[in-house]
């Protein structure tokens, strides 16, 4: 069932926590609401539920307008961040409830239900759990079991607040690939909540990063790490190191430190984002660019070293980040205290306020 | 911006909550607050309204009834102190120590509370009239009790007691240790550590619960008029003597003085209120 | 919420410790225990079959009879009231709700002898709707109805005061959730709402019984000074005492604490239930 939201306004007093929302959600699809706290990522999913009234606009399930339905009519299915799991009965009496407090004549009988619950244990693998209590019960299968009880229903949408914030790294990665392969069973539309992008990229059909009540962008996971929008979207989306300067003719240039654009470009303030992954380090400056930079740390990260680098004869406002695989840093043995150069081969360039960045390519030149 | 209210209806008009019950609720909450509380107010202001203002300040600054402001205000103060220092000792024992009886000595703590005012006028009565258990023993001493203002005190401390004892004791549950062995292992002495850590941290706590033992001691009743004597000027209490007036017909007057009585608790009740919000989180329920 | 014992805290060393203890409970034994002896004890001290006359007495019995019908009417009027306005004020959001938080408080202030002044002054013959009640041959005060009025303005906190905190603290998440699978108002606080403030509102209700059952200022100015008609036990052991027949006055006093003993007893079992249900042995079968 396609979710379309149209022109939401939702105001807490005089706080404004959604700006004139629109929204398509198509149907069956995964899509993640991506923001820091305070962006209205909780509230939207809150006004789709129907726990929330907006003060203008319109929610639609399937093109039929929902705004005036209240959640109970609404059917779809909520889980909570804290899972609010009734806490005094037991995981089947859980997973049952909705089934059992269905107006008589639409209800299933006793054997019919207990039936319902054992399929929904099975399918999230803990059917030997069905007399526990919820405070008996980790993070992790609290989690399966919010999920269960509202898969019990059977909606046609799920919605999902921040649903892995509370468990730890290991756990969230496993329940991600869970919920990803659930969703491709059961063909429902979710939408789920996250300030973490990594999951919400590696989760989602569709991403879509608001900030501060409005959306900054929707797109799919690849596109959306490929060519982010705006600067809050890069922000958001990791660390960025920034070039700011003036333009000379096709050259950027601040103090030192200055790189040669591959294409024309205009403007009075322009900025350069570049990726950790989009520079390369040498010892030499390259032809197109001369950004010499001073190494400040050096850390082991997992599966890649991080440099932590700091700019020489130019500024910026934050250090520089680029990371280097194992394999070129013992090749390479830098140090504290070593002078290198970056090479830019892909780069965005913001040249007038409130527009996309340009994306520009020194590769193959 | 992570706490939501939920509940609460939009400007917009469309106002749909999303639990149920409002109506039903506000409606039945206020019909029972305007019949059982409000209602009845507005019978003392009615008959207060029909004296003149003189006759007012003449039934309520009457000496007798003077006296008897004094020595409810006296008594309830030094009972209030009285259960300041015994309630605070018996939550701290009660609290940082483990003993033989003490779930039993906790429950204890309530019987002030769940037994009947009168009951404990009578037991208080008998126990200090000068031939009772522990009459016999003061009077040795010189000590008269039953029938004096000392016995007003006591009736008044015994039955507000709880009161310190159940506001001071979640605040002392919720003290972090680490607190407390930081300045030890600084070399403070206990009884500096107590005064410089501990004390200011329960001293909202223990404000709030003698203002409350204070506030319910200016009304009691029951507990006071076995043992306190109630001769006028000297032994009689606020209570009382709305009592008195009351059994004379002299509706006016009582309620004139019921009205004093009246403000002057409604003011103490907002008082500790405000004084709750502002330095603790509700301690309701105890 | 129980720390680990340090030892390294204020009051450890034994000399303070037991000390403090040893007056703590010397205190305990001189203000509460020996006190509820004497009731007993003089209820006993004309023996047990003077006690008994004093019990079986007519009057007396028509005491208890009447406190326990007062009790009986109250308590089921100050529950539906308690939870109503618990609900009302921890599960929505609206102006005005934290005054009527504070206005619940009222009768906790007020003294019980302005509390039955107010329903006298009401309902009275000469109060302004007691003459209009007086003219259709209703009388309210000095009968039991203006008892139970009066009753049920005193005890009408307890219930509403143990809910409030409890089911603020609770929070609403779980009546959501009940309410997105479905759960029409009745189902929600039955199935979802009600187990989990279980033993809170017993507790409530039965501090409401204890104090209904032990009312005195309130009910002496409203009851009057027909004895024997509308005394209610409290009423009864004033009546008895001020007549010199103190084992009589105890033997019903001793009633009273016995009720008082076993509301503390009841409240026992309550806190060792709410604790035993907030930390049952957490038992996660793996890590997932």
């Amino acid at each position: 069932m396609s979710i379309t939201v149209e022109r939401i306004n939702k105001y807490f007093g005089s706080f404004q926590a959604l700006r004139d929302i629109s929204l398509e959600i198509p149907d069956g699809k995964l899509i993640g609401l991506l923001g820091p706290s305070g962006s209205g990522k909780t509230t939207l999913l809150r006004v789709i539920a129907g726990l929330e009234n907006a003060e203008s606009g319109r929610v639609l399930f399937h093109g039929q307008d929902v705004t005036p339905l209240h959640v109970r009519e609404r059917r779809v299915g909520f889980v909570f961040q804290h899972y609010a799991l009734f806490r005094h009965m037991t995981v089947a009496q859980n997973i049952a409830f909705g089934l059992e407090v269905m107006p008589r004549k639409d209800r299933p009988n006793a054997a019919e239900i207990r039936k319902r619950v054992g399929e929904l244990l099975e399918m999230v693998q803990l059917s030997h759990l069905a007399d526990r209590f919820p405070a008996q019960l980790s993070g992790g299968q609290k989690q399966r079991i919010a999920l269960a009880r509202a898969l019990a229903m059977k909606p046609q949408i799920l919605l999902l607040d921040e649903p892995f914030g509370a468990l730890d790294a290991k756990v969230r990665k496993d329940l991600r690939r869970w919920l990803r392969a659930l969703h491709d069973e059961l063909h429902f539309t979710s939408v789920f909540v996250t300030h973490d992008q990594e999951e919400a990229l590696e989760l989602s059909d569709q991403v879509v990063v608001m900030s501060a009540g409005k959306i900054e962008q929707v797109d799919d996971p690849r596109s959306l790490y490929a060519q982010p929008e705006s600067r809050f979207v890069f922000d958001f989306l990791g660390h960025v190191n920034v070039f700011e300067g003036a333009l000379q003719g096709q050259r950027l240039a601040q103090g030192e430190g200055w790189v040669e654009l591959p294409e024309q470009a205009t403007g009075d303030t322009v900025q350069l984002y570049l990726r950790p992954h989009e520079v390369r380090l040498q010892d030499e400056p390259a032809s197109h660019a001369h950004l010499p930079l001073r190494i400040e740390s050096i850390s082991l990260i997992g599966a890649e070293v991080r440099l932590e680098l700091a700019p020489c004869g130019w500024q910026s406002e934050e250090p520089w980040e680029v990371g280097i695989s194992h394999a070129e840093f013992n090749r390479w043995q830098p140090q504290r205290g070593d002078r290198c150069y970056a090479v830019p081969d892909v780069g965005h360039l913001f040249n007038r306020e409130g527009q996309p960045p340009h994306t520009l390519s020194w590769v193959g030149r | 911006m992570d706490k939501i209210m939920t509940g609460a209806p939009p400007k917009g008009g469309r106002a749909k909550r999303v639990l149920p019950g409002f109506s039903l609720s506000l409606g039945i909450s206020l019909l029972f607050i305007s019949l059982v509380l409000l209602l009845p107010v507005t019978g003392l202001i009615v008959q207060t309204s029909g004296m003149s203002l003189a006759e007012y300040w003449a039934v309520i600054t009457d000496e007798r009834v003077m006296a008897s402001y004094k020595v409810t205000l006296w008594a309830a103060a030094i009972a209030s102190v009285i259960n300041g220092v015994v309630g605070l000792l018996m939550a701290w024992v009660l609290v940082r120590y483990d003993f033989w009886g003490k779930r039993l000595v906790d429950a204890l703590m309530d019987l002030p509370f769940a037994l009947p005012t009168a009951v404990a006028g009578i037991t208080l009565a008998a126990l200090f009239a000068e031939n009772g258990w522990y009459g016999q023993y003061l009077a040795e001493l010189g000590i008269k009790v039953a029938y004096t203002p000392l016995g007003i005190i006591v009736a008044m401390s015994f039955t507000s007691l709880p009161f310190v004892v159940r506001t001071v004791q979640p605040v002392l549950e919720d003290l972090a240790p680490e607190d407390e062995e930081a300045a030890m292992s600084m070399g403070a002495s206990d009884l500096t550590v107590f005064r410089r850590i501990i004390f200011p941290a329960l001293w909202p706590a223990l404000m709030t619960g003698v203002a409350l033992s204070f506030t319910r001691s200016l009304g009691e009743f029951g507990a006071v008029i076995f043992i306190a004597g109630n001769t006028p000027y000297v032994s009689e209490i606020t209570s009382l003597m709305i009592f008195v007036r009351l059994q004379e017909f002299d509706y006016a007057a009582a309620s004139a003085i019921a009205s004093v009585v009246l403000m002057a608790s409604l003011v103490l009740l907002l008082g500790i209120n405000l004084w709750q919000a502002r330095y603790l989180k509700r301690l309701h329920g105890r | 919420m129980k720390q680990y014992k340090s030892s390294l805290r204020v009051g450890e060393r034994p000399w303070t410790k037991w000390l403090l203890i040893g007056t703590a409970l010397t205190l305990t034994l001189l203000i509460l225990v020996i006190p509820l002896v004497l009731i007993f004890a003089q209820a006993l001290s004309g023996g047990v079959g003077t006690a008994w006359e004093n019990l079986t007495d007519e009057y007396t019995l028509h005491a208890i009879g009447l406190t326990l019908f007062v009790a009986a009417l109250t308590v089921p009027i100050n529950l539906v009231f308690g939870v109503f306005l618990a609900w009302l004020v921890t599960r929505f959001e609206f102006p005005g709700r934290k005054a009527l938080i504070t206005l619940i408080d009222i009768p906790f202030a007020v003294s019980p002898v302005v509390a039955g002044l107010l329903y006298l002054l009401l309902y009275g013959s000469n109060g302004w709707l007691g003459s209009w009640l007086a003219d259709h041959d209703v009388q309210l005060m000095f009968a039991w109805p203006g008892i139970v009025m009066v009753t049920v303005f005193v005890t009408c906190p307890f219930v509403a005061r143990e809910l409030i905190p409890l089911m603020q603290q609770q929070g609403s998440e779980e009546e959501e959730a009940g309410v997105i699978l479905g759960a029409s108002g009745w189902q929600l606080f039955r199935r979802v709402t009600l187990p989990n403030i279980q033993w809170a509102l017993i507790y409530g209700v039965v501090l409401t019984n204890a104090r209904a059952v032990g009312e005195f200022g309130a009910v002496s100015v409203v009851a009057g000074n027909i004895r024997g008609q509308t005394n209610t036990l409290p009423l009864h052991v004033e009546l008895l005492y001020q007549d010199y027949n103190v084992v009589g006055a105890f033997v019903s006093a001793s009633l009273l604490a016995g009720i008082a003993l076993l509301t503390l007893l009841i409240k026992g079992i309550v806190e060792w239930r709410q604790s035993s249900q907030r930390s049952p042995e957490i038992n996660p079968s793996e890590v997932r």
